[in-house]
């Protein structure tokens, strides 16, 4: 028997803290760092000494001084003001796929034995990790059909920005990166596409979707040329919609001599089910932070899986991880290869999650992992759609995958409340505000929920029932919901143009004070 | 305390519900009066107000006598104050129609305020320092309004006419209110440029669509607040047309003549360029000057004759609700100029926000000839970004 709770009478914590760059007293000290000893400084000097000259601060930095309490009663303040995961039924972060992170790999990652690993180390004494790295690269290989993975990228858009690089790096070799300077994405296919490409100096070609709601092959075929150096696209996309003529799509990129890029970001919707390989791709990549489960969000640790076909093998970032048949060591010896990303390889708490998660799961979890999703998805959209004001106006009658976007505008035009107004008015009930859509948002009104396959069906209808509940309160008393949150932490609303003019935000301290 | 200003077009929209394409003339509003119309704009004008006045806006109201806007705050229980229109002074006959909530009442005869008081009290209101004008009508409206204050002063428009194709409308009443409060209280505080398109009435009752270009009017920046912002991307709409001005100029071919058809955008691109513009006219540039100002078809054709130019190149972006690439306010950008210069040297140049609004649609063209129409639809580039496209359809 399921139960449905409308409303749990959630109140988040609210503490007015400063910033903590505006809290302490001068003198005041966490850690008292003893003096050296005579016998130490007989040995070592001044330790003032020890740094070169051009090292040295003119001034002493700003720092706040505070004791170790006040201190950790600041960030236990502010963590009472976060909703995490673990605290909520968070489904409303769609595309980011929220799935439960299981305990024990907390347990891994927390283990000395790596905690205490430093990447200056021999690789000698870190056989261990580099052997879970390498088999991770072969567990992605067989889940891509790639021929060829690297885990250095930090994250997705850096897998991404990987991929165009490695793109740019092909067509040199080939003479033709001067001629092929475009390439071609979908405007439902995850910014970070045109971004990258925008950033390493391609033209960015977009293509809308058709009348069926998928990309439009027409305008595919009138935007490939001599030019195109690749597609890359995101399938399924936001929309939750997969392209099953995506065959079709590489294979007019392909004819014109163009590589094609697979961005799976999210696999949820499709893990186990369909490889990018066998889809004709070149290249694709992996948020392993997502489908491959690690506690992410707020900036967390998130990883990312460059994976390519064996032409563009050589091409991947280095270092990369190999075996020898009786060792495991790092390879930077690629004359052909992009470079490094950054200073070291991969972030192994990640990837040690991901491959406890893979070994623990098995082809045959992973398959059911996507089948789960898809069927939680969709039977939280049939709940969803029930609620008046709320509907899925995008590619009518198609099936949607692990994740929808739904459009709440019959709801702001019969009431006047927004899909960011129902965001702020969602966690009164104690649940996470939601992803409404990446941008430009092609859907007005947005709402894109992800049940991925961790949540019951008591959570999603729990989930639905609270957005029932908004909406009832949107018709019969908008002001209510137009002012949200109540019970939130941040009760003040931020003026939007904070967000989005160059000369209203600041991301330091010293360029806040500025302001 | 901030001034605003409140126009009411008591007949916009009147003949919508009585089956015309509009309300101009006094033949259309005398026909729609005998087959029942009620006006509804005051109505509207109130939904407008209300939402201001539970923004928690208080503004002092400058507002017109009677329908045109003081029954209207009347209603809405706020203070205002009244300027002495002439012709709004002229009592309509009331009916045994009750009035409604704004004071309105069903009317017999036709006249009271014409399209002189709307320009009358705009200007006025223009005069005594008010910081946005809000008015209730259509499109024919904001062409009032566009002839009274231009962009002298921030307006914004209460939907109530028949023909919204202008984009100086908020998307409904109450946002239209909220927009307007959001803008005295400092919480919107940029301003943007909007189009005032309109129909040829006579034309479109003969079931020809024609719109044009008439100009632009200056809106409070309410994402999701005004029509057409259907997309409502985060960042700003301004901010892509200078991205694509700057890709524009730094590709720009100093052998080919440009011919540089009128909107905004194109007008953002020659300002970039640093060179005079003719906003609702046609402009040929030449090795980085004007070779020729607000041209005819003829004297494009004439240059185009005159000189040896290592190429011609068309530059014109999408106007109004319908997409026109051509055939809306650069129709000198003839069928023969078309072929001339040749489809491939088309550069249609739109942001992405405009572009989203035809997502399910297309663009269109409507240069008179079609066979060039034919010509120019299929599926064409618009730049909207340094070096970003949209493969967009187009419909002949």
């Amino acid at each position: 028997m399921g139960y449905v709770k409308k409303n749990r009478d959630f109140h988040q914590a609210r503490w007015d803290e400063p910033f903590i760059m505006e809290m302490g007293n001068p003198g005041e000290r966490g850690v008292l760092v003893p003096q050296a000893s005579d016998e130490v400084k007989k040995v070592s000097g001044e330790v003032s000494e020890l740094i070169p000259a051009g090292l040295k601060r003119k001034k002493a930095p700003k720092l706040p001084e505070l004791s170790q309490m006040q201190v950790l009663r600041h960030y236990m303040r502010l963590s009472q003001e976060t909703i995490g995961t673990d605290i909520n039924i968070d489904i409303g972060l769609g595309t980011c796929t929220m799935k439960y992170s299981p305990k024990i790999h907390e347990q891994f990652v927390r283990m000395e034995k790596f905690q205490e690993l430093h990447p200056y180390q021999d690789e000698s004494t870190v056989q261990g990790i580099l052997e879970i790295m390498y088999k991770d690269e072969q567990y992605l290989k067989a889940i891509s059909g790639m021929d060829k993975v690297s885990l250095q990228p930090s994250g997705g858009s850096q897998a991404i920005f990987a991929n165009v690089q490695t793109i740019r790096a092909y067509f040199e070799e080939r003479g033709e990166a001067e001629k092929r300077d475009e390439i071609i994405t979908t405007i439902l296919s995850h910014p970070a596409n045109p971004g990258t490409a925008s950033t390493l100096g391609y033209k960015v070609i977009t293509l809308y979707p058709d009348e069926n709601g998928l990309p439009d092959i027409e305008a595919l075929k009138a935007a490939v040329s001599e030019r195109t150096a690749a597609l890359m696209i995101t399938n399924p996309e936001d929309t939750g919609i997969y392209n099953d003529r995506i065959r079709q799509f590489v294979d007019i990129v392909h004819e014109a001599g163009g590589l094609c890029v697979y961005d799976q970001a999210n696999l949820n919707g499709v893990f186990g089910l369909t490889r990018a390989k066998d889809a004709g791709f070149d290249m694709c990549h992996y948020n392993l932070h997502k489908s491959f489960s690690s506690p992410h969000g707020c900036q967390g640790p998130g990883a990312g899986a460059q994976c390519v076909s064996e032409k563009l093998a050589k091409y991947v970032a280095a270092p990369t991880v190999e075996y020898d048949g009786e060792k495991y060591y790092l390879d930077g010896d690629r004359p052909k290869s992009i470079g490094k990303l950054r200073m070291f390889y991969g972030v192994p708490s990640v990837l040690i999650r991901a491959y406890a998660y893979i070994r623990t799961l098995g082809a045959d979890g992973m398959k059911q992992i996507a089948e789960l999703s898809i069927l939680n998805n969709n039977y939280l959209i049939k709940k969803l759609l029930e609620i008046k004001g709320l509907s899925m106006p995008f590619a009518e009658g198609r099936f949607r995958m692990e994740q929808a976007r739904l459009s709440w505008q019959e709801l702001t035009e019969e009431t006047g409340v927004t899909t960011d107004d129902i965001c702020r008015r969602i966690v009164d009930y104690g649940f996470q505000d939601y992803f409404t859509s990446h941008h430009p948002r092609v859907l007005p009104e947005p709402f894109t929920p992800e049940p991925v396959e961790t949540y019951s069906k008591d959570d999603m209808d729990e989930y639905a029932a609270a957005f029932a509940a908004i909406a009832k309160e949107a018709y019969s008393e908008p002001e209510l919901v137009k002012g949200a949150p109540y019970k939130a932490a941040l009760g003040a609303r931020i003026e939007e143009e904070c967000l989005t003019e160059w000369g209203k935000f600041a991301t330091t301290w010293r360029a806040y004070k500025k302001l | 305390m901030e001034k605003i200003g409140l126009i009411v077009n008591p007949i916009a929209g009147i003949g919508g519900k009585a089956g015309f394409k509009g309300s101009d003339g006094e033949e259309i509003y005398r026909e729609a009066i005998l087959r029942g119309a009620v006006k509804e704009s005051g109505q509207k004008a109130l939904l407008a107000v209300r939402a201001l006045k539970a923004a928690g806006a208080q503004p002092t109201i400058l507002t017109c006598p009677g329908e045109m806007g003081a029954r209207v705050c009347e209603a809405a229980g706020l203070a205002y104050t009244v300027i002495e229109v002439p012709g709004a002074e002229v009592t309509c006959p009331v009916t045994d129609m009750p009035e409604t909530e704004a004071g309105e009442t069903a009317l017999t005869d036709a006249g009271c305020t014409t399209a002189a008081d709307t320009v009358y009290a705009a200007r006025t209101f223009l005069r005594m320092g008010a910081a946005l004008i809000l008015f209730a009508g259509g499109d024919g409206t904001a062409r009032d309004m566009l002839d009274a204050v231009g962009e002298a002063v921030p307006v914004l428009g209460i939907p109530a006419g028949c023909k919204i194709h202008s984009g100086v409308y908020a998307l409904n009443p109450r946002r239209a209110g909220e927009l307007a409060a959001g803008y005295l209280q400092g919480k919107v505080r940029k301003t943007k440029e909007a189009e005032v398109m309109d129909i040829d009435e006579e034309e479109f009752r003969r079931g020809r669509v024609q719109s044009r270009l008439y100009g632009y009017l200056r809106i409070p920046d309410g994402r999701g607040m005004v029509q057409n912002k259907k997309s409502g991307s985060r960042y700003s709409e301004q901010g892509a047309i200078e991205r694509l001005a700057d890709y524009l100029a730094d590709t720009w071919d100093e052998e080919s003549l440009y011919i540089v058809g009128g909107g905004s955008t194109t007008a953002a691109v020659m300002r970039r360029m640093n060179l005079a513009n003719t906003l609702l006219g046609v402009d040929l540039v030449y090795k980085g000057q004007v070779a020729a100002a607000d041209c005819t078809e003829q004297e494009i054709l004439e240059t185009m004759d005159r000189y040896p130019f290592a190429g011609v190149k068309i530059l014109v972006t999408v106007i109004g609700g319908q997409g026109c690439i051509f055939g809306r306010g650069n129709q000198q950008i003839s069928a023969r100029v078309i072929r001339r210069a040749g489809r491939e040297n088309i550069i249609v140049a739109a942001s992405p926000d405009k572009l989203l609004s035809f997502l399910g649609s297309s663009l269109s063209v409507d240069t008179g000839d079609e066979e060039v129409n034919r010509y120019l639809s299929g599926y064409m580039r618009v730049l909207t970004g340094y070096g970003e496209y949209t493969v967009m359809k187009v419909s002949d």
